[in-house]
């Protein structure tokens, strides 16, 4: 057992964990954020899909030891609170309401994640870049239609945001 | 302690209840289970406990509404609730959403499976929401003393015509519940619906946007523990010994111990890992020594089984259907045509993993946490097996990390609730996504011989659908009679609409020891692909095209003829499609309702395609959200692309040959074709099922249009696109 002092969603949190131990059991299980989950322990399907230091990274495949100190942890509950700048976080969960995306909603978490770094790195993502940087991200109930459809709609209103609004509103 | 007591308790435990509420709903005990009887109260510890109470109006204005239809991702947080909301008067952020545990009071039907949430509830739900409406019209008019008919509701408000005062649905509970309840209350016309029909958006989205929706797995109970099962590779095999040696020297690990899963009649003992943490409950897992006895099951492979399916294809079977004289015409007839068609196992896979927290107490009380999709079955089994009564069961149905079947079984709940029952303490068991993938129990194999006769005027005269399988009700039923026709097995086969004069279905039984279960629309997603594909094959050997030779079987008016028509029409199926481009149709009919696709593809190669879009059809009778629909067609007909071109599951020395999303993969965003969904709901009486209907015929149609653009007919499940043989 080692301790750890992790930086999550703006909080300093110290963590007892094993240097092994995944990022996603330690948000979910010591930490207590639950919206990042679990799909399958192997990187293949984005379910844990969190950020650190602006990377979308899986959790599942991250030990607490390779977390640098300095590090910051952004998960989904981060996003809910609108940490990240330009009002990205708040404008991707709405696309995902208005285009009505989840169904069973258990990897949308991960979804969005994922969707948030996209648009941080490419505020104007084609189909094509969707498709890409998207396929890290499985959904079995299948609303991947509707998840570019948001994203489009995302990009879109970052871009008129980006036009009335003179600084971003909820720059930490 | 009296029932009242124990009713008054749970009313509490569900609603919160502090003051007067009415509660409506429809009695159980009445003799037609159909009929309305709502039920009101001031004091909710007098309701009668057999009664399934839909709506709590608290004097607050807290209106709570009850959903008993799991919410899987299909939407039936909002489409169940939503048809109480119409008819009740009030909108979709004023109400609160409460899933139901498999109490007795909310009645027997609380699951979520066969494309039945919505269809079985729509007059039932409506019923109660427009009594409770009734009432408090009266209520108001009775107050104002105004006539009731210069009364309106609106928004949970009661509002007076003439002058525009306005009262609360809150503040009518004393009067409303003093009132007669109407025995047969005027339902809405749909024309005056504000949610019916609409699109409205679903409560539990902003919940998965945020992080917020709590599923099975987010369970978090004090004092609670983590459990990992080590189960025998080998399906058949039981536990020889186990060396707990090195589990126990890792850190966190509590105690290792033997634990019975039980699925059906297939019982298997794992070895569990009990600790503080999950990493170390799986850490600990590998590091058990374990002996199996595979009990000679470690011979077993797809490729035999496949090989015994074929041998067995050569008997004659039981009969589904047999009308007119099949024999007879197809020897007679000299144009003729044969067929074998196969199909894999297949998991269901879900992104939340089986999992469930459960808490055997010291008092023999116990209390589970856990996604699924079958509350009444939870507690009629586990009050059962365990000797319990009804009050000494507490199950918390969470939101759903996804069914499509899966979680119509028990097993890992039992699982959990034997290991809590042996370590005395609340414990959270996750299966990974690994034990997911190679336990099972998996969507059954159905393989198809076809026959098919053409007159010389090119019409389908004989036609025979033989399927070889094994049947799930062989695991769920230990008196299963294997000498006996299996419908679950045959489904649709004999009841599709075309008209066609002599016909023999029959079904021959193939034994397995390997699990299966349902899968959304389960046998119907194999043996429409057999079926329809035969079908065109039927209609190329006809000289005719593939939609005429369909709509020249469907002389009378159908629903699948309409469907068909409208297909046509949406796909604009007679405008030829470029050079090197191929479009292919198909329909299912089934108990779980009706739906048609078109795909279209483009040639890549010799022995490759690219799906470009598929066009479907879904035929509801009535919709009660088209968006959801939709959604369900766009989820169905990705699930039914993956399970046609994607791996599917196959065994070896009598293993499970894949683990995990990479040897088992599913549909990814870049492998979407476009979707255009086209839902069929002129309203009236007849309403058919969602969640299924959108998947048979997917795998069908992109077969035959496979066919169209490259000229390979496929008749094996899976088929890979970009190599196609």
């Amino acid at each position: 057992m080692k301790t750890y002092t992790l930086s999550v969603n703006n909080k300093t949190i110290k963590v007892e964990a094993e240097p092994e131990t995944p990022m996603l059991w330690v948000l979910r299980d010591y930490v207590g954020l639950k919206g990042t989950k679990f799909g399958c322990g192997m990187g293949l399907c984005g379910a844990c899909t969190i950020h650190v230091d602006g990377q979308a990274i899986r959790s599942c495949q991250t030990p607490i030891s390779t977390i640098k100190t300095n590090s910051k942890i952004i998960t989904i509950e981060g996003v809910s609170e609108g940490l990240h700048a330009a009002k990205i976080d708040q404008v991707v969960q709405k696309a995902w309401i208005d285009e009505q995306v989840p169904q069973c909603g258990y990897c949308q978490s991960g979804q969005i994640m994922s969707a948030v770094a996209l648009l941080k790195a490419n505020p104007n993502p084609s189909d094509e870049d969707i498709d890409t940087y998207m396929a890290g991200n499985i959904c079995r109930c299948g609303t991947y239609v509707r998840i570019r459809k948001a994203i489009h709609s995302a990009a879109k209103e970052l871009k008129t945001e980006k036009g009335t609004t003179k600084r971003p509103s909820n720059t930490r | 302690m009296s029932s009242k007591q124990i009713q008054r308790r749970d009313f509490l435990r569900y609603a919160g209840l502090s003051g007067a509420a009415i509660i409506l709903g429809v009695s159980n005990s009445s003799a037609k289970a159909q009929e309305l009887e709502v039920v009101i109260s001031l004091d909710v510890g007098s309701t009668p406990y057999n009664f399934t109470p839909y709506i709590i109006i608290e004097d607050t204005g807290k209106i709570t509404i009850f959903n008993s239809k799991p919410e899987i991702g299909q939407g039936t947080y909002q489409s169940i609730t939503a048809l109480v909301a119409e008819e009740l008067e009030v909108s979709p952020e004023q109400y609160i959403v409460q899933q139901t545990g498999g109490e007795s009071k909310f009645g027997p039907a609380q699951f979520s499976g066969g494309s039945f949430s919505v269809r079985s509830s729509y007059f039932d739900m409506r019923k109660a929401g427009a009594a409770a409406r009734e009432m408090l019209i009266t209520a108001a008019s009775q107050q104002w003393n105004v006539p009731i008919t210069e009364c309106y509701a609106e928004k949970a408000q009661v509002f007076h015509k003439p002058t525009g005062k306005k009262i609360a649905y809150g503040a009518l509970v004393e009067t409303a519940s003093k009132l007669e309840v109407p025995k047969n209350p005027t339902l809405k016309d749909a024309k005056d619906f504000k949610i019916l029909g609409k699109s409205i958006k679903r409560q539990d989205v902003p919940l998965k946007v945020t992080g917020k929706a709590v599923f099975g797995i987010d369970a978090e109970v004090p004092n609670m523990v983590y459990a990992s099962v080590e189960r025998c590779p080998v399906f058949g095999g039981s536990l020889k010994s186990f060396d707990k040696t090195a589990t126990l020297n890792i850190a966190g690990v509590e105690q290792v111990i033997e634990v019975e899963r039980i699925f059906g009649v297939y019982k298997s003992i794992g070895v569990a890992v009990v600790a503080k943490n999950y990493w170390a409950a799986l850490q600990g897992r590998k590091a058990l020594k374990i002996s199996w006895d595979y009990q000679g099951k470690e011979t077993f492979s797809s490729k035999d089984y496949t090989n015994s399916l074929h041998q067995l294809a050569q008997k004659e079977g039981v009969e589904d259907a047999n009308v007119g004289k099949f024999d007879e015409t197809y020897q007679n007839t000299s144009k003729k045509l044969e067929a074998f068609y196969e199909t894999p196992f297949v998991s269901h896979s879900p992104m939340e993993a089986m999992n469930c927290t459960a808490h055997w107490k010291e008092n023999n009380t116990l209390e589970i946490w856990v996604s699924t999709q079958v509350p009444s079955d939870i507690i009629r089994d586990l009050t059962g097996r365990y000797g319990l009564k009804e009050e000494q069961v507490t199950l918390h149905s969470q939101l759903s990390g996804g069914g499509f079947g899966r979680r119509l079984a028990i097993d890992f709940i039992i699982e959990a609730v034997n290991l809590s029952k042996s370590i005395q303490k609340p414990v959270k068991l996750i299966w990974t996504r690994e034990d997911d993938t190679q336990f099972g129990p998996y969507r059954p194999p159905t393989f198809s011989a076809m026959k098919g006769a053409i007159s010389e005027d090119g019409k389908l005269v004989a036609f025979q659908h033989k399927v070889i399988s094994p049947t799930i009700m062989s695991f769920l039923d230990p008196n299963h009679d294997k000498t006996k026709l299996d419908q679950n097995m045959t489904e649709g086969i004999s009841h599709q609409q075309y008209e066609i004069p002599n016909m023999k279905n029959t079904f021959v039984y193939s034994d397995i020891h390997v699990p299966i279960f349902w899968w959304r629309s389960v046998t119907s997603s194999t043996l429409a692909f057999s079926h329809e594909c035969f079908i065109d094959e039927l209609a190329h050997t006809a000289g005719k095209d593939p939609l005429a030779f369909r709509l020249e079987m469907l002389t009378k008016e159908s629903d699948t003829k309409r469907l068909l028509l409208k297909l046509k029409e949406v796909s604009k199926w007679e405008k030829p499609l470029p050079k090197g481009k191929g479009r292919g149709i198909a329909q299912w009919e089934f108990f779980a309702g009706l739906g048609g696709h078109v795909v279209e593809v483009t040639k890549l190669s010799n022995k490759a395609v690219k799906i470009d879009k598929v066009y479907v059809v879904i035929d509801l009778g009535t919709v009660v959200n088209p968006d959801t629909v939709k959604a369900q067609m766009e989820g169905a007909v990705i699930m039914g692309i993956t399970a046609a071109i994607k791996n599917g599951i196959s065994f070896a020395e009598g293993k499970t040959e894949q683990s995990n999303f990479h040897d088992n993969p599913v549909l990814r965003i870049n492998e979407v074709p476009q979707i255009e969904v086209h839902i069929l709901a002129e309203g009236g009486k007849t309403i058919k099922g969602v969640g299924e209907p959108g998947l048979p015929p997917v795998a069908p149609a992109l077969a035959n249009a496979i066919f169209a653009a490259t000229g390979i007919r496929v008749r094996k499940m899976p088929f890979d696109i970009d190599n196609l043989s």
